[in-house]
């Protein structure tokens, strides 16, 4: 099953290569992993989207708790949780197709950050399955390039993850 | 005061009363030789190996309470030491390797001997650090030393560019230390604790199985405590054995792929199993659906939660302290005066003794060619079962952990996670260093002891008085009783040929050297080298032992608890509880 887990790290030279590195060697899965300093500049927080039994994400929890630099794990699927995905997508806009990519950006509430005769570069953000989803509704033809970053997750309400 | 990042490195472990460190020297750590050479705090052992200097280290500390600390160049001198990190770390052991490196600014330019020792020991430490600034040498040395020790012990490494130990800095020595994401549990869960205590005492087939933890743990007391106040049987696996003491009545052997009959079957038909410090790991009980057909509690005492539940799902977790939650949990057990009932314990005690009956370690006994299993009862007869044996690995390994009764933990020092061949030697260096007065015999094979036989050199050089034992079957025993077993007789590359005259050896490097051939000389041999006239003496025997003995009992990969192979004497006998007791299936 698809979990994401969130990770408050030290923001250290090396703890990323901890988590991966712990990763590849037990064999688990990284769907996406995203990391970014958070207001306090001496934590980093990663969303780690994984999946695997539950006897498998239980000890993908404990080994990262394991790493020195792990200040704190959870597991955003223990309850309601939003997760966001930013999608950067570059398309071939030219001519009758222009007016229709300016539309199908709208309807999924993209927005067109980069113009060239040629080309429209369109951010959108959502969820993984609306990326995907936008990415169907559009001619595969007409896709230059695509980004996207993986999801980041953050817990409903009152539930906080903090030291 | 100000002081150099060397002066810094020797103030450190002089502050954290490092005795002895073990290392080699080379370019990247040339100033931290020189602030050595200045200081009188500890001492230096000079290795023939860097392997050999971590190794010596790890049974430094298995044989005292102690964190073993090596010290080792950049580039190969890391990458050396990497065997013997990996080792200590399967087996949890606290060290603090520190490695040179080549200066910041070369880092990343593929400098002469230069390798990314973080990323090389990442997966086998427990930490590491790469220390960037001399401001942070002394504060870095402090949480090595902290982390190695606490918690689940294991090796840290410390990589120092060689810039850093040039660099000058006010020093002074941290008093404390406080890692806001590091913090170890000690005590168990009260309610589990609780939970255990009525498990045992609703048993009718309670067994005690103890892994290196409660060595490593120092809970000893408490498990022979708990044991003896309940009267139930304990096992002790490899890594776990001295926690109770071999000649115990309660304690039945030791369990697992080459584990006794009685220990194998208990495990496989108690009804409360109370695991503390032991892991549940492959060699032990083979395969986790098997293990698990005959339906049991199981309680689990371990200070690492990732220990628990990642091979076999338990009724009551209880992470913690081995120590402290033993004595929590002896202590309910007798201010609620629980225990086992008297008459299924007395049961349990009858089928147990007829598993015993049979002696699955028998052998049969030759006056023409010498056993191997004679010569570690020997050892044990001649050492009154009082010595610290090292091993290196494979049937001699297991061997002396089968027939050698060790009377106390930190007493049987082996490296049982990671299997590596030439840890035997430095090992008994290290551990007579920590213990300069105990018998210290080194028990190996011709195999393992060529794989780190330089050692002789600094054995010779700081008098370490170690007794090497070599059963010399001319084969690399374990593989060849694997070809025989499982690949129809093809002695692929397991014959040892063209072996050294190993007495001429250890004469060379200034040892005595013993031959032994007839069985009848392996008492008066092994009397004399632990004599008075050779007590500080290394003394080297080559015992020529049967090329074909294997070591039963033996479980083949896959195969469960119940599934032995035995030795000649027991073949095809049943390993199910006896007639009078069949009903074991439904009990829980």
């Amino acid at each position: 099953m698809r979990h994401i887990l969130s990770v408050l790290i030290e923001n250290e030279a090396g703890a990323l290569s901890r988590v991966t590195g712990l990763f590849s060697a037990r064999g688990y899965n990284i769907d996406s992993l995203t990391v970014q300093t958070t207001e306090d500049p001496t934590l980093s927080r990663m969303t780690i989207v994984t999946h695997g039994s539950d006897d498998v994400i239980e000890q993908i929890t404990k080994q990262l708790n394991k790493l020195i630099e792990v200040v704190k794990v959870i597991d955003l699927n223990e309850a309601d949780h939003i997760e966001r995905e930013l999608m950067l997508i570059k398309v071939r806009a030219a001519g009758k197709d222009r007016e229709e990519l300016k539309r199908t950006a709208d309807i999924f509430r993209g927005r067109i950050i980069d113009v060239t005769e040629k080309t429209y570069t369109i951010e959108l953000t959502g969820t993984g399955e609306k990326l995907d989803a936008f990415i169907k509704a559009l001619d595969a033809t007409a896709i230059l390039e695509t980004v996207r970053t993986g999801a980041s997750g953050i817990g409903r309400g009152e539930r906080i993850l903090k030291i | 005061m100000e002081l150099s990042g060397a002066e810094i490195v020797s103030r450190c472990l002089a502050e954290e009363g490092v005795e002895f460190l073990f290392g080699y020297p080379g370019g990247a750590v040339l100033e931290i030789y020189d602030s050595i050479f200045k200081q009188d705090r500890f001492k230096h052992v000079l290795v023939r190996h860097e392997q050999a200097a971590v190794h010596a280290a790890d049974a430094y500390s298995r044989s005292s309470n102690k964190v073993g600390v090596a010290l080792v160049t950049s580039g190969p001198g890391a990458t050396n030491a990497l065997t013997g990190i990996a080792t200590a770390y399967m087996d949890s052991i606290p060290l603090v390797v520190i490695s040179g490196q080549v200066p910041s600014a070369a880092i990343g330019l593929d400098a002469f001997q230069e390798v990314d020792m973080i990323g090389c020991s990442r997966p086998i430490v427990k930490h590491n650090f790469l220390v960037k600034d001399v401001r942070e040498l002394a504060a870095t040395f402090k949480k090595a030393f902290h982390i190695a020790a606490t918690g689940r012990p294991g090796p840290v490494v410390i990589d120092i560019p060689k810039d850093v130990t040039m660099a000058r800095t006010e020093y002074s020595y941290p008093e404390s230390v406080s890692i806001r994401s590091y913090n170890p549990p000690i005590k168990g869960h009260p309610g589990q604790i609780k939970k255990a205590a009525q498990l045992l005492a609703d048993a009718k087939r309670p067994y005690i199985y103890v892994g290196g933890g409660a060595v490593q743990g120092g809970a000893a007391a408490q498990v022979t405590e708990l044991v003896k106040m309940l009267n139930v049987p304990c096992t002790n696996t490899l890594m776990g054995l001295g926690a109770l003491d071999g000649t115990d009545p309660n304690f039945v052997g030791m369990l697992g792929m080459h584990g006794t009959y009685e220990a194998n079957l208990a495990m496989q038909y108690c009804d409360v199993l109370i695991a503390v410090g032991a892991r549940f790991d492959d060699r032990v009980i083979s395969v986790p659906g098997q293990f698990l057909s005959n339906p049991k509690k199981i309680v689990h005492i371990d200070i690492d939660p990732s220990s628990i539940a990642k091979r076999v799902k338990v009724d009551v977790p209880i992470v913690g302290d081995v120590k402290a939650v033993l004595t929590d949990l002896i202590a309910v057990l007798k201010e609620q005066n629980l225990k086992p009932n008297p008459d299924a314990l007395a049961n349990w005690w009858k089928q147990i003794d007829e598993w015993r009956k049979p002696n699955s370690l028998l052998y049969t006994p030759s006056t023409e060619v010498i056993k191997p299993q004679h010569v570690i009862e020997t050892l044990w007869k001649v050492t009154n079962g009082e010595a610290i044996v090292t091993s290196d690995v494979g049937q001699h390994q297991m061997w002396a952990a089968q027939y050698y009764k060790f009377r106390r933990p930190k007493q049987w020092i082996n490296s049982g996670g990671l299997g590596t061949m030439g840890f035997g030697l430095p090992a008994a260096m290290g551990a007579q260093l920590a213990n300069p007065n105990a018998q210290v015999a080194c028990v190996t094979g011709e195999g393992s002891i060529q794989m780190n036989i330089q050692e002789l050199s600094t054995c010779k050089q700081y008098h370490t008085p170690v007794k090497v034992l070599s059963l010399n079957n001319r084969y690399l025993g374990m593989v060849r009783q694997w070809q025989e077993f499982f690949y129809g007789t093809r002695y692929s590359e397991s014959y040892m040929d063209a072996l050294p005259d190993f007495v001429k050896i250890a004469e060379a490097y200034g040892h005595v050297g013993f031959k032994v051939e007839n069985p009848a000389d392996v008492e008066p041999v092994l009397k004399e080298a632990f004599g008075p006239a050779l007590k500080e003496r290394l003394v080297f025997i080559d015992f020529r032992t049967d090329q074909t003995e294997n070591v039963f009992p033996m479980i083949q990969n896959g195969r469960g608890l119940n599934q032995m192979d035995l030795p000649e004497h027991m073949r095809g006998m049943q390993q199910t509880p006896f007639e009078n007791n069949r009903d074991y299936g439904n009990l829980c």
